[in-house]
């Protein structure tokens, strides 16, 4: 079973079966309505969706995964985080990130400078992959995220297409891969040490605070609630 | 809504799957619908109560991955020129280099995300595969594990890939030193993309099916 963490941790009640000798009836006529259920997507145990303390996080009774967690406001604190990671996105991928001194050559590369240095042969495949992944991915997750969280948190009807974009950025958020980049930068920084002075510039830290905000971020999304608030609220 | 603490049912014979229940669960939110619905009326995601042709996805692409790594190994990732010396370095070379440069720490990040990683996660996947096609009911939570640790950790062998794409922007000095990317650059990054899409297909649903009298 999934381990302690800041929270006390509560199961949901479960659906017994209907029928005792091992068969399956059509148990539609034992069940609570539909919209009371919520099944676990990595198992398809199905469970009462019952409301949660606060800060309380629900796991699936049979494989563990956590399916909902209650947070006051998360969806303020979630736009908030995200409208933050946005701006220093932008700062990020403008400033200079790192510069690079030998032999009395100055070369100072921002992500973006770094993305379109690359212009022949086998680097271009290569230098749109790594914009995709830690530039342009990232950034559209965000947008939509606010885009669709925005009017849930000010209480007013979604925005057409909120749902699209919600599942947007939960699609795209395995190839968001910030945190892998900084990682990288690190273990290039150590392989140039010999060749050349390597000096970290101000986008290196903004970069470093995009990635610390996401993580924060990501903790508090809880897919079952966004999903039930954006329905709620479009209807 | 009571709830109940988890510690106190450990048992997993009063679980009942959606599927066992007559109905389709949505994957992305969890909405219950009964088994004719076709698309989720919460997300507007389409429905498959199981996806049956997971297993042939995660095949194919973890066979794309897997020949994608072998030119990745054996090709260089990192051509480097200075005014005394040319040299290119592979994957394995580049650890080497760090080995003697004395990062020994560097070196055991570059080797586990570019080569214990990718290894783990064929073997960890082709396990997956096959044990599901025997619809065995052994290990569940093992197995369940094992492909959660799959998805979270196969992104991280892409940090080689940055490395090769930060050195070679950044070292352009002209004549001084020049780095840029080889063949196995490319290819390193499609077999940690394939074997990302690999894991992804498959579904976790499978795992748990064996237990069950098929509905």
């Amino acid at each position: 079973m999934k381990g302690g963490g800041p929270w006390p941790i509560y199961g949901l009640k479960r659906i017994y079966r209907a029928s005792s000798k091992g068969q399956t009836l059509p148990l539609q006529h034992a069940l609570p309505p539909l919209d009371d259920l919520v099944a676990c997507p990595q198992c398809d145990t199905l469970h009462h969706a019952g409301n949660l303390p606060d800060n309380a996080r629900a796991h699936c009774q049979r494989c563990g995964i956590v399916l909902m967690t209650s947070q006051p406001a998360a969806m303020a604190r979630i736009l908030s985080l995200a409208l933050t990671a946005f701006i220093m996105m932008i700062a990020a991928v403008s400033f200079p990130f790192l510069t690079l001194d030998a032999g009395g050559l100055h070369n100072a590369t921002s992500v973006i400078d770094a993305v379109l240095a690359f212009n022949e042969g086998l680097a271009i495949p290569l230098a749109i992959a790594v914009a995709f992944f830690i530039m342009v991915i990232p950034l559209i997750r965000l947008a939509a995220l606010i885009y669709a969280l925005g009017p849930l948190v000010r209480e007013a009807p979604a925005r057409p297409g909120a749902r699209k974009a919600f599942g947007l950025a939960e699609r795209l958020r395995p190839w968001s891969m910030a945190e892998i980049f900084i990682v990288g930068v690190t273990v290039a920084l150590i392989k140039v040490a010999g060749l050349a002075a390597v000096t970290i510039g101000p986008a290196f830290w903004a970069f470093a605070g995009v990635v610390i905000i996401t993580v924060l971020k990501d903790q508090l999304i809880c897919r079952y609630s966004i999903w039930e608030a954006l329905e709620q609220s479009a209807a | 809504m009571q709830v109940f603490d988890l510690g106190s049912t450990g048992t997993v014979s009063g679980l009942i799957t959606a599927r066992e229940a007559g109905l389709v669960a949505c994957q992305r939110c969890g909405q219950v619908h009964r088994q004719d619905a076709s698309y989720c009326k919460r997300c507007d995601g389409a429905l498959q109560s199981r996806d049956t042709e997971s297993l042939q996805k995660v095949w194919a692409w973890l066979i794309a991955g897997m020949i994608a790594y072998i030119p990745a190994n054996v090709y260089p990732m990192l051509l480097t020129s200075t005014l005394v010396e040319r040299s290119e370095s592979t994957i394995i070379g580049g650890v080497w280099e760090l080995i003697h440069h004395g990062s020994i720490g560097i070196a055991i990040i570059v080797f586990v995300a570019s080569v214990m990683i990718p290894m783990g996660k064929f073997v960890a996947i082709i396990y997956l595969a096959v044990t599901v096609q025997q619809r065995s009911g052994a290990h569940q939570h093992g197995r369940h594990k094992a492909y959660e640790i799959v998805e979270f950790i196969g992104r991280w062998s892409m940090i080689d890939v940055f490395v090769v794409a930060i050195l070679s922007a950044l070292v352009q000095l002209n004549t001084i030193a020049t780095i840029n990317p080889g063949i196995a650059a490319v290819s390193f990054a499609l077999s940690v993309i394939f074997t990302m899409l690999s894991a992804q297909s498959f579904d976790a649903r499978l795992i748990w099916d064996a237990d069950r009298t098929a509905g």
